[in-house]
């Protein structure tokens, strides 16, 4: 990889909602990671095993149960002026899931996506402020007229893209990405994937990239990670993972791809995760071990050993 | 097979600040018995819109039906009173929308959400209703189903809520599943249980099912037929077979040579190029030709009418018409043609590879 720099680590973070009670959810359980500088980190896994929920929580939506996230060595966690605040909102958006609930209904585009352009006094006067935002509107494949909407007279794609817009306007260094193309079809798809991509190379950009599309986040992630339960597997550079998945879950996940194919779909044959299938024994040391460089599986002692000996002459 | 459902010449508009949105521009098709209709296309092409006005859940003050008819079982649901059609949606036909947090009340427990319909249309008490929303909730795979009914939306991550939706629609075993992007916040292993589960439900009660993605995967491996939206109209319908392995119009071409393949990394991807027609003011002809490079003289001018390929399979693109010269499509496409009988590109059942 080209640059080393950390921009982000998350440590031994911890998210439980309703602690203590019989519906406690433990929405991130005790993951650590970091993301470099300038990188594009995937995060996929199963529906409910916490993605949006490591995002929401780096962006301080959530206050951590427990662990740290440090941005540029800073804790984001800690007590910080509004100013800070304010600094710290501009680096770093998010692109929301739920591209509905998350656009004020009663707002019209233009200023839907204006607001952090006016709340951090980015633009001089009127005009350019609309400017930016027509030249916003095209770069995600919209176009002016669709300024003077409401977010309800929109497409779901379109919407997709209204939050995409909104992100982009206050030019961020980070960017958490969850489920950003999951609702558009594929050529505005690939549209968007170009220009986030571009975006990268022209600013050093760095994303932390959530989707279900695993070709798509092969496609533009630098690594890759896989989540499950709360519980980051596996975390691996992209075509590693792909070429070498060595989480039992990891497998199953990437022997469902559905493939536009009809004849191959007919006869795909899928493989099944069983979290019970480790018999792991109580107290066993199960955590993140590096078996090939870079490429790190959460495993017992056991299992490394078995991971290590199958992948040591790959 | 028995039609149980018919679109014919479906023409809709919105009213806005802007002016005239003429969403849909003439949409024709059935749907049969029993099987799954894919419905793909272009982001804005008017494929909510369409099944939203089957539904009848077009907002009244800014949408106008201008033309057609929607047949179920004999009757116009265009012309059916909001009481009547209230008996039908959620019963007869029920949908699944692609936005769930619009559909989920944000104020009412999950539980008593899925135990509506059933309530409403099924003769069973309350404590049957809660048993079979439980049930519906573990069919979708939740975990923890008799805890988390008493738990509200935004409590549920984005896959969650989406599963939620889906158990509400299946409640009442319905003729017809209307189902909007149901997956696109699915895992692809919660998407297969999903689509299993889909494809039981159909086999049990014989429910015809309209499916409408952007994940060709996923329409490779549910669909029947495929219908293929561009700007307010269908271009292009037939088998899955036939629009995976021989398609005929240049939008569809398109949009399979879009997909970014596991094997080999390219470099960027393809994406079509140019905007979307503005539906404020559709333009004359083809409203692909403009971003077509197959685009000859007459798709400025005339819209090409349907033209048939086979019994099941109709494109609507001048290429087909007998005096257009033959042109070669994109190599990508060539390769899937290779594999289908009729094409004059065929090189046998595996295409002609070598393996
Ligand atoms: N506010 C909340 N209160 C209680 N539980 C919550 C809350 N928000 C999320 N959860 C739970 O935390 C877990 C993780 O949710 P999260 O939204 O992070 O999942 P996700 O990985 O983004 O899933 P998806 O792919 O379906 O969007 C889920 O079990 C969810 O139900
Ligand atoms: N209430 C409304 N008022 C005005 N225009 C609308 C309204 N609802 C939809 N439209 C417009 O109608 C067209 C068709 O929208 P529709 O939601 O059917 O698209 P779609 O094919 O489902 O797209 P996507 O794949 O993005 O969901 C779009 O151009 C959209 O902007
Ligand atoms: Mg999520
Ligand atoms: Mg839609």
């Amino acid at each position: 990889m080209k640059i080393q720099k950390k921009l982000l680590e998350i440590k031994n973070l911890k998210q439980y909602f309703n602690p203590g009670k019989p519906n406690e959810v433990k929405a991130i359980d005790d993951i650590t990671f970091a993301i470099y500088k300038g990188e594009t980190l995937g995060l996929v896994g199963e529906s409910g095993c916490g993605k949006s929920t490591t995002g929401r929580t780096i962006i301080r939506l959530y206050d951590a149960t427990d662990g740290e996230v440090l941005y540029d060595g800073v804790n984001v966690h800690g007590r910080k002026s509004k100013a800070e605040l304010k600094a710290f909102n501009r680096k770093m958006q998010m692109i929301f899931q739920d591209p509905y609930a998350s656009l004020n209904p009663r707002m019209k585009v233009m200023d839907i996506i204006a607001e952090g352009l006016d709340i951090h006094g980015l633009v001089k006067n009127a005009k350019e402020r609309q400017e930016r935002v027509y030249q916003l509107l095209e770069t995600v494949g919209l176009n002016k007229e669709h300024a003077n909407r409401y977010p309800h007279e929109f497409s779901g794609g379109q919407r997709q893209r209204l939050g995409i817009a909104r992100a982009l306007a206050v030019e961020p260094e980070f960017i958490i990405a969850d489920e950003p193309i999951s609702a558009l079809d594929v050529s505005i798809q690939a549209q968007v994937v170009n220009l986030l991509k571009e975006l990268q190379e022209e600013k050093g950009l760095t994303y932390l990239f959530i989707a279900h599309d695993l070709s798509m986040v092969k496609y533009i992630s630098d690594r890759i990670g896989v989540m499950y339960f709360g519980k980051l597997v596996e975390l691996a550079p992209a075509e590693d993972l792909y070429k070498f998945p060595m989480h039992p879950y990891t497998q199953s996940l990437l022997s469902a791809i559905p493939l536009p194919d009809p004849d191959y779909e007919r006869n795909r044959v899928r493989k099944s995760y069983d979290p019970k299938s480790h018999n792991y024994k109580d107290g066993e040391n199960v955590t993140m071990r590096e078996v090939r460089p870079g490429h790190f599986v959460y495993c017992s002692d056991v299992e490394f050993a078995a991971l290590q000996a199958e992948h040591a002459n790959n | 097979m028995e039609k149980i459902l018919e679109v014919e010449n479906l023409e809709l508009s919105f009213h806005t600040f802007a002016g005239e949105v003429k969403a849909i521009r003439g949409v024709n098709f059935d749907l049969k018995k029993g099987e799954t209709l894919a419905i793909v296309g272009e982001s804005g092409s008017g494929k909510s819109v369409t099944t939203k006005a089957i539904m009848r859940l077009l907002p009244e003050s800014s949408s106008e039906f201008k033309n057609g008819q929607i047949l179920f079982d004999g009757k116009d649901l265009t012309k059916l009173t909001d009481k009547e059609m209230q008996k039908i949606r959620g019963k007869d036909i029920s949908m699944i929308f692609q936005d769930p947090m619009t559909s989920l009340n944000p104020t009412m427990t999950i539980g008593k959400q899925i135990m509506e319909p059933i309530l409403k249309h099924q003769k069973l008490s309350k404590i049957e209703a809660q048993k079979m929303a439980i049930y519906l909730l573990q069919l979708v795979g939740m975990p923890q189903p008799e805890q988390r009914i008493k738990q509200y939306p935004h409590q549920f991550s984005g896959g969650q809520r989406q599963r939620i939706v889906i158990a509400i629609a299946l409640a009442c075993n319905p003729k017809i599943l209307i189902a909007d992007e149901p997956t696109t916040a699915l895992d692809v292993t919660i998407q297969a249980q999903i689509l299993e589960l889909m494809k039981d439900l159909q086999k049990k009660i014989d429910t015809s099912i309209i499916f409408i993605t952007h994940d060709l995967g996923v329409v490779a491996n549910v669909a029947d037929r495929v219908a293929v939206m561009y700007s307010g109209k269908i271009v292009e319908i037939g088998t899955v077979d036939e629009i995976f392995y021989n398609p005929q119009h240049p939008y569809t071409w398109g949009l399979l040579s879009s997909m970014p393949s596991l094997d080999v990394q390219e470099a960027k991807l393809y994406a079509i190029p140019g905007t979307p027609p503005d539906l404020l003011d559709p333009p004359k002809g083809d409203s692909f030709a403009l971003r077509s490079e197959y685009a000859m003289q007459i798709d400025l001018e005339e819209i090409p009418p349907f033209f048939k390929v086979s019994d099941t399979h109709y494109a609507a693109t001048w290429l087909l018409h007998p005096d257009a010269p033959e042109v070669t499509p994109p190599a990508t496409i060539i390769e899937r043609m290779k594999r289908f009988p009729s094409s004059r590109y065929y090189k046998g059942a595996n295409g002609g590879a070598t393996k």
